[in-house]
């Protein structure tokens, strides 16, 4: 098993540094250099010679570079990604404030889809081939090629608009608690996000647990006599819930993106929100700095999801793997 | 991460790993063997792949609608005639009229500037359909050239190649997407064009960089080398045809996902600048006046996204199971 976390382990770290890199070199190649975009197209000649050697761009790249990254390590709980120019302000403190509200969103969403993508799966296995399994499979297709931002706007037209059930707007205050002293406010960013996980997920679900039962310990199981009830549970759920781990780490980053446009549909103030409007006002180190620790976030949640996976495969966790 | 995992266990690409596509049981051999005689004797492999095809309604179904969807956006305004571009010259007309509801003269309706919503979903519909099939031919086209020569090639050239791959895979799309329309600012449609197919072309270089190493081993492949042709000759000729199926099934889910993703970056406010217009702009531009009740705004551009997505999706599922039927005649 330490095999194979520490593999994993490489790997991320590996891929960080990677994603570190492709980072700065995104913020080498803004055609006309980072002045033009900070200081407008027409900003002079003489004027972009003085911002350049303000900000150390007219130094080497790869003396450039181990700036970057001396910023970025050290110190490691202090990580600069250098100044935001829209908000006045360091890029690590503008993400600091809003990083919480993204994890917040993104952790139930994932939480809530899986919650409810697991039995809707089973109950799929259950009644394959009923009307139950094709309405749910309907379902799922429907949601699948409906785009998050269509699903956002329809939900607050039909249930804000229309109804009046949940308020359009997010919940109120900047820390990351106040959804959970506004939950009307959360409902539909929430739904929102859930909508394009759960039919994946209970898609997965499905095909996961119909090959967990013709698996051969199913048939023993069957020939021993047990019920039905026994060996669903018993026998297959048990180990078709193992690819669904491996599953949640593969998906972060399309919930991450996901997580972008349900924020800026329904204005909520997270990271997504924040990186697009940063994207708007060209302030290009916000965007990288965004998409940095979006990613970073990322690797980290999939690693997490190996390890819980590590831990419930039984062949890795007796290091037959 | 690891290689042994391809990217999107439901809807992928990957014919192996996903045992029941989406609404299909996979056919039974016996479907599609020619009466009373030997499989591949009546009619080419390519008759048996159209017959597996037509035989799948939703296919059909599906097909009827990209055309229909690419007949109207691009035949329709020689039908049509509206003016989508000039602001000036519409607000001098007498029926000029902005967010108009639908009527006589605009069964539409139109927009918050005055044009036609109908003529509008043609005109935007030109820049989705066209971003979606460049970027996704593009993507197919690189990332496939990608994955053969790494797979061919084997040793630390494809470990490094495929951990470039890994890193970028890494980077959320989104993120990744906005991040290169922020650097490169103007956007056009072919920025467009070459921004998502940068995105895009990390799948189908794993998938036949997979293809490939499997492929590399076969005996026909060691009987090219043996009689001594080159490695271009391999990979051109041996190893890239022998991948087509994945390919094509890749390409067409390919052109459902750039259309997402243009009409996603669009309503984030990054699709193609006015008076050029693209379905998920229009969305974004309908959904800012939601609470007005102006549904012709916003319902026909999502309708028209939704129904494209799964056309594609449903044709990508079928031409799967046509190919695979291919390969089992092998």
């Amino acid at each position: 098993m330490s095999g194979f976390l520490l593999r994993r382990l490489v790997q991320a770290v590996v891929v960080v540094a990677g994603v570190v890199l492709i980072v700065f070199l995104l913020s080498q190649v803004i055609p006309g250099g980072e002045c033009k975009a900070v200081l407008g197209p027409k900003a002079t000649l003489v004027n972009c010679a003085r911002f350049n050697r303000l900000n150390g761009f007219n130094q080497p790249v790869l003396v450039q570079f181990a700036k970057f990254l001396k910023g970025l390590v050290w110190p490691i709980w202090h990580p600069n990604l250098g100044y935001s120019y829209k908000f006045n302000e360091g890029v690590t403190q503008v993400i600091a404030q809003r990083l919480p509200r993204t994890l917040v969103l993104v952790g139930t969403a994932t939480t809530l889809s899986l919650l409810i993508a697991v039995p809707l799966g089973i109950i799929q296995v259950v009644r394959r081939n009923h009307p139950t399994d094709y309405t749910l499979t309907g379902l799922s297709f429907l949601l699948y090629a409906m785009p998050p931002f269509l699903l956002g706007t329809l939900l607050i037209i039909w249930t804000s608009f229309d109804l009046g059930w949940f308020p359009s707007q997010p919940p109120s205050g900047v820390s990351a608690w106040a959804v959970f002293t506004d939950p009307r406010a959360f409902v539909l960013p929430l739904v929102t996000l859930c909508g394009i996980t759960i039919a994946s997920f209970s898609r997965y679900m499905r095909s996961s647990m119909m090959d967990a039962l013709a698996e051969d310990y199913v048939r023993t199981a069957r020939a021993k006599g047990a019920s039905q009830r026994r060996v669903l549970y018993g026998h297959a759920l048990r180990n078709a819930l193992i690819p669904i781990l491996t599953l949640i780490g593969l998906s972060f980053p399309a919930i991450v993106s996901g997580a972008v446009i349900t924020e800026t549909v329904f204005n909520y103030p997270g990271m997504g929100l924040l990186t697009v409007y940063a994207a708007g006002n060209s302030d290009i180190p916000l965007v990288l700095g965004t998409t940095l620790v979006a990613t970073v976030a990322t690797v980290v949640g999939s690693l997490v999801a190996d390890v819980l996976y590590a831990l419930a495969d039984p062949r890795i966790r007796f290091g037959s793997l | 991460m690891t290689d042994a995992v391809h990217e999107d266990p439901v809807f992928g690409t990957d014919a192996q790993l996903t045992p029941v596509p989406l609404g299909f049981e996979p056919l039974a051999p016996g479907d599609v063997v020619p009466e009373g005689g030997e499989a591949g004797t009546s009619g080419g492999i390519g008759i048996q792949i159209l017959r597996v095809f037509v035989e799948n309604k939703l296919a059909v179904a599906g097909l009827v609608v990209v055309v229909s969807m690419v007949l109207f956006c691009f035949v329709g305004p020689f039908v049509y005639h509206t003016n989508q571009t000039n602001q000036q010259a519409l607000l001098l007309t007498l029926h000029a009229i902005t967010n108009g509801a639908p009527g006589a003269g605009r069964p539409l309706g139109t927009d918050g500037t005055g044009f036609d919503i109908l003529g509008r979903l043609m005109y935007g519909g030109q820049t989705s359909l066209t971003v979606g099939f460049a970027s996704a031919g593009v993507a197919t086209l690189v990332g496939v050239s990608y994955g053969a020569l790494s797979g061919f090639f084997g040793g630390w050239l494809d470990a490094v190649m495929m951990r470039l791959v890994d890193v970028l895979l890494s980077i959320p799309v989104i993120f990744l997407l906005i991040a290169l329309v922020t650097i490169f600012q103007h956007v056009s449609a072919t920025l467009l064009i070459g921004v998502i197919a940068f995105v895009s072309w990390l799948i189908p270089a794993r998938l036949i960089r997979g293809e490939t190493l499997s492929l590399r081993t076969r005996e026909y492949v060691q009987a090219v080398r043996v009689a001594g042709g080159s490695r271009r000759r391999i990979v051109g000729r041996h190893i890239v045809p022998n991948a087509v199926g994945t390919i094509v099934v890749f390409a067409t889910f390919q052109v459902a996902d750039s259309i997402l993703l243009l009409a996603a970056l669009g309503f984030l406010g990054f699709g193609v600048p006015a008076p050029l217009t693209d379905w998920g702009t229009m969305l974004s531009n309908g959904s800012d006046a939601a609470g007005n009740g102006w549904w012709w705004q916003i319902y026909p551009a999502g309708l028209c996204i939704v129904l494209v997505v799964i056309a594609f999706n449903f044709i990508g599922d079928a031409l799967r199971d046509a190919l695979e039927v291919r390969l089992q005649r092998r």
